[in-house]
């Protein structure tokens, strides 16, 4: 697994989330920026998700391949569909969908790198 | 009435939809690879993933029935986590895995301990009785 696809997912996944919580501290609804942001990590996840299967595919560790596999693509499907949910109500309560989404894909990123290193 | 799935509710039903695919995702690996190792924690795990499901179609259905089987599972899921959550910690034997449920869902960020309040809360709001 690449670490510094790592930290351009978390990195990028921060940015994104700093502009959502903006616009629900201004109550407003997330613009076109945000949602350049969230297609940004969402390219991420994608690379990641190609990536990590072929690293899997190539590694002698002991890793629970089915569980690693399913993380890396269930991540990519987390902003796509958290996105569609925000914008079928565009009020705070939308925009804090799009919070959800993003910290769900921090969480999984997270527990992603664990199952690599760790393996459990 | 109020429309269960929209302003609060729709951050809800995120959440809710996030831990319903969790709690699947963990039981089904769980039984499916080492059913045998922890038959109650794994039992539980399934049980946990089950009233995430049904929390999160209810509220996305709404309706009257709606709000009363969202009101049935979500205090499901209270008494869940409240009781696995006490015998994770007295009982350690029972539970040799961990579950969305144990340690009161520490491993989720003690979440699983916020959601049914969380949700209690929004039905209260949006109890047919108020709109009466």
């Amino acid at each position: 697994m690449n670490a510094v696809l790592l930290w351009l997912v978390l990195a990028t996944s921060v940015v994104a989330l700093v502009l959502v919580v903006l616009h629900l501290v201004r109550d407003e609804t997330a613009g076109d920026p945000t949602f350049l942001a969230l297609a940004v990590v969402e390219v991420l996840l994608l690379v990641q998700a190609v990536l990590g299967s072929v690293a899997l595919a190539g590694t002698d560790r002991e890793i629970s391949g089915v569980t690693f596999v399913s993380y890396l693509w269930s991540i990519v499907l987390v902003l796509p569909i958290g996105a569609f949910w925000s914008l079928a109500e565009r009020t705070r309560a939308g925009t804090a969908v799009l919070l959800v989404a993003l910290l769900t894909v921090v969480a999984l990123e997270v527990r992603l790198q664990s199952l690599w290193t760790v393996g459990a | 009435m109020r429309d269960l799935s929209s302003g609060p509710g729709r951050v809800l039903v995120a959440v809710y939809a996030v831990f319903a695919v969790a709690a699947t995702g963990r039981s089904l690996v769980q039984l499916g690879t080492d059913a045998d190792r922890a038959p109650v924690a794994y039992s539980l795990s399934l049980l946990a993933a089950l009233v995430y499901l049904a929390a999160t179609t209810c509220l996305l259905v709404g309706g009257r029935r709606g709000w009363w089987a969202a009101l049935v599972a979500v205090v499901v899921e209270a008494v869940g986590v409240l009781v696995v959550g006490t015998l994770s910690y007295v009982a350690t034997d029972l539970f040799p895995d961990r579950t969305v449920w144990s340690h009161f869902g520490q491993g989720y960020a003690f979440l699983p301990l916020v959601l049914p309040v969380a949700g209690l809360v929004w039905l209260r709001r949006t109890s047919p009785a108020r709109s009466r």
